[in-house]
């Protein structure tokens, strides 16, 4: 069920979620709760979840972020799915290198690439 | 886009404010930031540095500082010059030793939700220092070049 005000775009394609963030800034630590939310209700109706989450329109993220989305890779983990992050900005991707998150996630360029790599 | 003066405007700004935990006065100190930066002529990727820091503070100021008082206020004060910002935030909590957060980047803690604003602070700002209760930290960023 999706919230009314949702910060999140989705659309499901040939078995996998597409997610975008409506939000060009990932930092306020209540929108951050409710992205996890609304992405964890997802995951929790699927079997085997086959999840990407574009952060083409995404200029600021928070450590707050990071850590939903280590909730969010665990959780999927958990169902035996798969998670691809795709279309992060250089400076934001440089974030990922310095926390060294970029050795947990399956980060693409782009869209396209990320959905190439479902398995 | 390199570091350049502002030659018409190379006298400090400087701002004190109180800010509670609320997305308007957050945004707020955000914004009012990152124009003091932009109008030194800062880089977007010095903006970027400096503005990360700072909501890692801040969120850190909240999140720990203020768990058993969230209606309080913390206080930020910011200098910014041609050359050097200077950011400090101070909460209203007890304390802590940063020296006894764990290394997020240690293979056995990268799964873990939290404990990444310190390191984030460290990577983006030339200079960290809290004073002894460990209650206010003041980030320092150099502008590049600038020694």
């Amino acid at each position: 069920m999706p919230h009314e005000d949702s910060r999140l775009r989705v659309r499901r394609q040939d078995g996998i979620i597409r997610v975008e963030f409506i939000d060009r800034n990932i930092l306020d630590e209540a929108n951050i709760q409710q992205i996890g939310e609304e992405i964890s209700q997802i995951i929790d109706a699927e079997t085997n979840p086959r999840l990407l989450i574009s952060f083409a329109n995404v200029d600021h993220l928070s450590s707050a972020a990071l850590g939903t989305l280590i909730t969010i890779n665990n959780r999927i983990k958990a169902k035996s799915g798969q998670l691809r992050l795709s279309d992060i900005d250089p400076q934001i991707y440089e974030v990922f290198v310095i926390t060294r998150l970029n050795k947990i996630f399956n980060i693409h360029e782009d869209e396209s690439q990320a959905i190439a790599s479902f398995q | 886009m390199p570091d350049l003066p502002d030659p018409s405007d190379t006298s400090p700004d400087r701002a004190t404010l109180d800010v509670r935990n609320r997305e308007d006065e957050v945004d707020r100190l955000r914004s009012t930031l990152e124009e003091v930066l932009v109008r030194h002529g800062y880089s977007s990727a010095s903006v970027f540095a400096v503005r990360l820091a700072m909501e890692e503070a801040v969120s850190n100021a909240f999140r720990h500082g203020h768990a058993q008082c969230p209606e309080d206020p913390i206080h930020v004060e910011f200098v910014v010059d041609s050359s050097r910002v200077t950011v400090s935030v101070e909460d209203r909590g007890r304390g802590f030793d940063p020296g006894a957060v764990p290394d997020p980047t240690h293979d056995e803690n990268l799964d873990k939700p939290s404990g990444r604003g310190l390191l984030l602070i460290r990577a983006y700002m030339s200079d960290m220092r809290f004073n002894d209760r460990g209650n206010r930290v003041e980030m320092e960023y150099r502008r590049p070049g600038r020694g």
